[in-house]
């Protein structure tokens, strides 16, 4: 079969003794990243790009050292919830809600391999549908023209944006912030330069990676200086770490049900994981008989939020290698990486790199069965990382950022942009506007412009092109209600009172 | 300030290095970081040039990326015009960019282009599913109807790409080419896929781009842009066969400093010819696509202006320069 033959050239490029050691360094450092509070996955690879740069990797290498971080982070954003009640990630939140209850009954040791184990089976199912509908959506590519990329683009900010605020006009101001940032550079229709105000480090644009480490990074260390003193202990007691047999196999039908649900709600772009948790524990709650025990420590309720955000975290991959257009903000940093590196996402990337696609997957497949060791027997380590103290930790972060951009651009005047897109990022957060929506819209403004004015083009001007064709009707009407509907939905769900959750950056 | 002092560095790293090299050590700049097309060039030329004894020491390759190509272009004209040890590497691009003037002001007489030693044909593609069965056929449909055909290329508006349809409508005595649609998508991939999802009627890029779809079937093509036939691809016709006297070539080449001697530049134009006839570059030829074409010295300078001229003309016509 075709899948599996190029399975078989994945795990000859994955299996090699260099990208299996980076499979296992992104899979611990990831869980540690998605552990910590306050540092979720995107703000992890976004740390991470820079350096992998630095070390000299391949396309390949920096592609699995990174997705193991954004897997590894996935699984590492359940202990801290179990253990102090604060996600570690906003895709964790869900698994607070039975968690911390498990927790405080003293079944924290079995909370953590419930949930360990669900993230390895939403992964694991998460990987191989990649396999299998990745090719396929390939093939989707020949029917999208301008009109539809851009309303794809479009699909992609409502989505994302309506998601990660509990203020819709909140995200779509963060969304034009970001198209506006965009705009800098070279207009490449014409060549002219536009708000460059004659600064020539300002030509080629704002480099995404400047702005994402700033935004993420070093708004992440602004916080934390802010903060100080506040850190948190762990106060609930980790006792012997035992597998809990009966209620994993009870959990069987909530992990696989919260796969399905959670891989499709990453293949959404723009929804992401945190979407995927929701869903899947929210589904698994509708169906138990057991209602009440919810929400007061029940496994399921553990496992079904947990597979449910692990497979969406695969379920995004898909989109962003076929189409370009990121499925979550990690995805979003993802395909930062992706394009610095020269490698064009889209439905070509298939025949023209199998190389890099199949080595990517088939180590997503390793990684994972690493994380399920890393998760359950040495779930211990991880819980002594979460009483590092912030004033070694950020440094450290900071000292990366640093290093990270000035061997990636050589540049000064990048390196206090950096800073000045911290500082943007910290008024952002404070004022509770996403920042997820300012990276895609610098990720993507100028190729949403590109297919506005190719559109155009084509068209001679008629703005109904833009609404000519079913698929792009169906994705404007998906735009709109991936817009429309959070402010519905936040109605329904129930926030746990938590210190810190307002980005949601999965 | 700050890129005085950057420029300042720049001459007087510059200088240290004259200062240690002698002889025929040479120098290749590539305008932009390894990997592409330039550093290509670069490259296997300065190593063809070694084993072929016509210069000292190996050929050092520096790598200077910025503004397309504009940065290097300024440091030759304004810090190095008087290097003999230096070659950089250009292709179409670099003088497309130049008459459109998107170097900063700098112009095409600032340098001397000493030679192309081989060419990615231009080509003008069509699903396989098009009602145009030759060239001529899409020629008319656009005459009665220059909405009616939309092209599709990787390069910007204004950029090479643009340029081969416009000149083949213009050597069939349409002059009204700002009717002409293009669109400028990410690559020759990219332009093709739109062609045969039908969002464009055509596509136009280079021979290297469309080889792979060529096999599969997925496209037809109506003309290759160049003088004879492209070997390998013999049942492609090209577009003066088809009574549409165009070639479009993206050549790839070198320049020198303008300051150098004339013995020093024969000197270059003599070794590139070494190069363009040794069987390493033939190989190193059909492994990427290229195609033969050999232009050296004084005759590519020639033929350099005719192809700056002719596109600073068409510029202007389609308004992406005044």
């Amino acid at each position: 079969m075709d899948i599996l033959s190029n399975l078989a050239l994945g795990f000859s490029i994955a299996l090699s003794p260099f990208t299996l050691m980076l499979a296992v360094v992104g899979a611990f450092v990831g869980t540690i990243i998605g552990a910590l509070p306050g540092l979720g996955p995107s703000n992890g690879v976004a740390i991470l790009i820079p350096l992998a740069f630095t070390m000299g990797l391949d396309a390949t290498s920096s592609l699995v050292l990174l997705t193991s971080v954004y897997y590894g982070a996935m699984y590492g954003g359940r202990i801290s919830s179990i253990l102090l009640n604060i996600p570690g990630d906003e895709p964790a939140l869900m698994t607070t809600l039975d968690g911390y209850p498990m927790a405080k009954q003293g079944r924290a040791g079995d909370a953590l391999v419930i949930s360990g184990v669900a993230s390895f089976v939403g992964a694991f199912f998460a990987t191989i549908g990649l396999m299998i509908l990745a090719p396929m959506l390939a093939r989707v590519a020949y029917f999208f023209g301008p009109a539809e990329y851009f309303a794809l683009y479009l699909l992609a900010f409502c989505t994302l944006g309506g998601m990660a605020s509990q203020n819709q006009a909140k995200a779509a101001l963060a969304a034009c912030l970001g198209l506006g940032i965009a705009m800098i550079g070279l207009d490449n229709n014409t060549g002219m330069p536009r708000f460059t105000y004659g600064n020539l480090h300002l030509m080629d644009g704002v480099d995404f990676l400047v702005a994402i480490v700033g935004l993420f990074a070093i708004a992440e260390v602004f916080f934390f200086i802010e903060s100080h003193g506040r850190d948190s202990a762990v106060g609930v007691k980790l006792g012997k770490i035992t597998i809990p047999v009966k209620d994993i196999i009870g959990s069987t039908g909530a992990m696989l049900r919260s796969t399905v649900i959670g891989f499709f709600a990453g293949v959404l772009p723009g929804a992401g994981a945190s979407l995927g948790s929701f869903m899947a524990y929210m589904a698994q709650k509708a169906i138990d008989p057991d209602k009440a025990s919810y929400g007061k420590g029940n496994p399921r309720g553990v496992a079904a939020p947990e597979a449910g955000n692990n497979a969406a975290a695969g379920g995004a991959l898909v989109p962003m290698l076929t189409l370009g257009v990121p499925g979550s903000g990690t995805t979003a940093v993802l395909l930062a990486l992706l394009m610095t590196l020269n490698i064009t996402p889209g439905p070509t990337l298939f025949t023209d790199r199998p190389d890099v696609v199949w080595g990517l997957i088939a180590s997503l497949l390793i990684a994972n069965v690493v994380l399920l060791v890393m998760n359950v027997p040495m779930v211990k380590i991880f819980v002594k990382v979460l009483m590092v103290p912030a004033w070694i930790l950020m440094p450290g972060v900071t000292m990366v950022s640093f290093v990270g951009i000035y061997s990636l651009t050589g540049s000064y005047f990048d390196l206090v942009l950096m800073i000045a897109f911290g500082a943007l990022g910290y008024v952002l957060r404070k004022l509770d506007v996403p920042t997820v929506p300012v990276i895609l819209g610098i990720l993507l403004g100028n190729q949403m412009e590109n297919a506005l004015r190719r559109a155009m083009t084509l068209s001679d001007g008629d703005w109904t092109y833009l609404f000519s064709t079913p698929i792009a009707i169906g994705l404007w009407v998906a735009a709109i209600a991936g817009f429309v509907a959070p402010m519905f939905l936040r109605g329904v769900m129930k926030k746990p009172a938590i210190a810190d959750a307002d980005d949601l950056a999965d | 300030m700050k890129f005085t002092l950057l420029k300042a560095l720049g001459t007087s790293a510059a200088i240290s290095l004259m200062a240690t090299s002698s002889g025929w050590a040479a120098e290749c700049i590539a305008p932009a970081n390894p990997g592409g097309g330039w550093d290509f060039t670069c490259r296997q030329v300065g190593k063809i040039l070694y084993d072929l004894k016509l210069v000292d020491a190996p050929v050092q390759v520096t790598n200077m990326a910025g503004a397309g190509g504009g940065l290097a272009y300024s440091t030759v004209v304004n810090d190095r015009s008087e290097d003999a040890n230096l070659i950089v590497a250009a292709s179409s691009a670099t003088t497309t960019r130049l008459a459109q003037n998107a170097f900063g002001g700098a112009t095409a007489d600032q340098v001397r282009f000493v030679g192309a030693i081989g060419a990615d044909p231009g080509v003008i593609v069509v699903a396989k599913d098009s009602p145009f069965q030759t060239l001529g056929d899409m020629v008319e449909a656009i005459k009665a109807d220059p909405g009616s055909v939309a092209f599709a290329g990787g390069s910007a508006v204004g950029g090479f790409d643009h340029m081969k349809p416009l000149q083949v409508l213009k050597a069939a005595g349409f002059n009204d080419i700002t009717k002409i649609k293009y669109i400028s998508v990410d690559g020759g991939a990219d332009a093709i896929t739109q062609t045969v999802g039908g969002f464009t009627q055509a596509m136009t890029g280079d021979m290297s781009e469309i080889v792979g779809f060529i096999k599969s079937g997925e496209v037809r093509a109506l003309a290759v842009l160049t003088e004879e036939r492209v070997p390998g691809f013999d049942d492609i016709p090209t577009a003066r066969e088809q009574g549409f006297d165009v070639v479009a070539v993206n050549w790839r080449g070198l320049y020198v400093p303008k300051g150098i001697s004339d013995e020093a530049f024969n000197g270059w134009a003599d070794k590139l010819k070494a190069v363009a006839e040794s069987d390493e570059w033939k190989a190193s030829m059909e492994a990427n696509g290229l195609a033969p074409f050999t232009l050296v010295g004084a005759e590519f300078q020639t033929w350099i202006d005719d192809v700056v001229a002719e596109t600073v003309t068409l510029s202007k016509e389609i308004g992406v320069i005044q």
